[in-house]
Parts: C-alpha cells; structure tokens; sequence
C-alpha cells in the first residue's frame, strides 16, 4: 500500500483480493495522473445519486400521458430530461414496452451494461455469470426462480445489451389501478421490473406493505 | 439523439447472418449468435467502432448499429421454450452478412 493520505472511508472488514486490486490499480492512476481522487468521489456520488426510483418515475409518467409513453419509446434520453433527470452523456438508451403478447428481459452476456446513467448501479446478480449466461438460454426459467411465472402464451424477448444501447423495460401497468396518483403508481414499480425479471406489484399487494 | 446511420447497409425485415469469425480484439459478438441467421429488427444509428476505441483510436469512420432479431430456437439445439421466443442483439454492419 502506498503511504500517501486517503480520504476515502476504508472498509470495516478485510478487503477481498477483488478489491484490493483495484484500489492498487486506482491509486496507480491517480499517481500517474490520469485522474484524481477528486474524480473519483465525483463519480461515486453521480452513481449513488441515482436509484430504479428515477425508472419507475419514467415508468408512471408513460402509465398517466400516452404522448409522454410515445416519447419514451422513441427518445428515452429526451424523456428522462423532461422529468429533471440528467441522463445527458454520451450514453444511449432505449425502452422496450411489455405489452400483453410480448415479455421483455434484459441482460448483457459480455460485461455488465445496464443504464446506469438512470437507474444507477445494477443489481449484483445481474453481473453474475448465472443470470448471464442462463437467461439468454432458459429464460422462462431463469424468470420462475425470480419468483415470475408467465402467462403460457406469452412471448418473452430477450435484449442482450451488447453494444452501445442501454435498456429500460417499460412494464405493463397493474389492472385496478384506475385513480391512482402518479406517485401512487411509481410506487408500484420496482427496480427488477425495469429489467424484466419482475412485474410491478399490485394495488392490493402495495396496501399490504 | 442519436446520430442516423447514414449509408446503412441493411434495412429492418433483410436477412442477416453474424459473421462467424475468429477475430482478435473488441469484437463485440457473443459466440451464441456467430454463424447464426436473424432479421434486422431496426437500424439504430451510427455510433464509433468498437474495435478502435477499446485500443485507444477515434473509432472512426462510425459504423452503424442495428438491432438483429433471432429466433431462440434458432440459436440453442433443442431450445425448450416456445416457438415463439425472441432475442435481439445489437450488432455492427461489419460484422454481419446478408443471408439468402
């Protein structure tokens, strides 16, 4: 370890071999000058500024306006501006609908892509080489033990998110929500129905909580 | 927004196969899919070539990107789900090729 003064909070338990490398890694390129610890924390907040709430807020908008859907559909990034969140970047997205024929799931089998700019940081199993290599093959499985069991003649597509497009699933809104406030419904949405691996909950569900 | 792909190659509905090449360096094509046959679902845009970027270079000229649709069946021997079951992928022109 090199002796020059940390400002970042050290962890409380012994550090994985995982971690250590990267922090060894870090500290390289902040000695060299890439870039500094300042950048760094920058970074951290940007991520942990953002949540699946951000998601689910896109989500209820497009449930109440239908022009306010068409736009989300065709322009995400455009969308996300229009509510206040800064999705600005070089990164892209699209927004696939879950519609009563269809069921979206989305994964990236070479890495970890996830619309972070949005939602944040993605889910752990998400990065795992289980969800990875096993939702592209058996996905009405991989969804069961998720807990989701689909309707039999429901088709389900599967988006590997390979290149340069981050996906969001916009999912069906919940019969008997008919009256709900915006803010009612977005509390419906959870984080793994914007990747497809859920569905919202329910009113009757959401009054149970 | 992003930038159309001007010149592109291919148009949603055509017939597509991923190339099936043993190629070095950022080739962002899952083995699943090479030498498999798809559709174009969409073009969509243009964006820097990977294999430029990931080693330092502008990633230009920009090659388009499109969303290539498959049937599940058609990439897993004895695929059990239903017939109807879909991936898409997004892929580069220059790594695809028609398909007859």
């Amino acid at each position: 370890m090199s002796d020059h003064d940390h400002p970042h909070k050290e962890p409380q338990h012994e550090r994985s071999p995982w971690a250590a490398r990267i922090r060894a890694v870090e500290e390289l390129l902040e000695e060299r000058g890439v870039f500094t610890k300042e950048e760094i924390e920058a970074q951290v907040e940007y991520m942990e500024a953002r949540t699946y709430e951000n998601g689910a807020r896109l989500v209820a908008r497009a449930w109440v306006d239908s022009t306010f859907k068409e736009r989300l559909l065709s322009d995400t990034k455009a969308a996300a501006m229009e509510l206040g969140l800064d999705a600005s970047g070089p990164v892209e997205f699209l927004t696939v609908e879950n519609t009563d024929e269809v069921h979206n799931v989305i994964v990236c089998t070479l890495c970890s892509c996830y619309p972070r700019a949005i939602l944040g940081r993605p889910p752990d199993w998400y990065k795992s080489f289980a969800y990875r290599s096993r939702v592209v093959v058996e996905p009405r499985e991989v969804l069961r033990e998720f807990g989701l069991e689909l309707p039999k003649g429901k088709r389900i597509a599967v988006h590997d998110s390979s290149a340069d497009l981050r996906y969001l699933v916009l999912p069906q809104r919940p019969e008997g929500t008919e009256g709900m406030s915006e803010d009612e419904l977005a509390a419906l949405v959870t984080r793994d129905s914007l990747i497809g691996t859920d569905v919202p909950r329910t009113a009757r569900e959401a009054s149970r909580v | 927004m992003i930038r159309p792909a001007a010149g592109a190659r291919f148009a949603p509905g055509d017939a597509v196969r991923v190339q099936d090449m043993e190629k070095e360096g950022h080739v962002r094509t899952p083995d699943y899919t090479k030498g498999k046959p798809g559709w174009i679902a969409e073009v969509l845009g243009a964006f820097p070539n990977p294999e430029s970027l990931a080693y330092g270079g502008d990633g230009l000229p920009e090659k388009p990107l499109y969303k290539v649709g498959f049937r599940q069946a058609d990439l897993w021997d004895g695929y059990g789900g239903s017939p109807e079951d879909v991936l898409f992928i997004d892929i580069y022109e220059h790594w695809l090729e028609p398909r007859e």
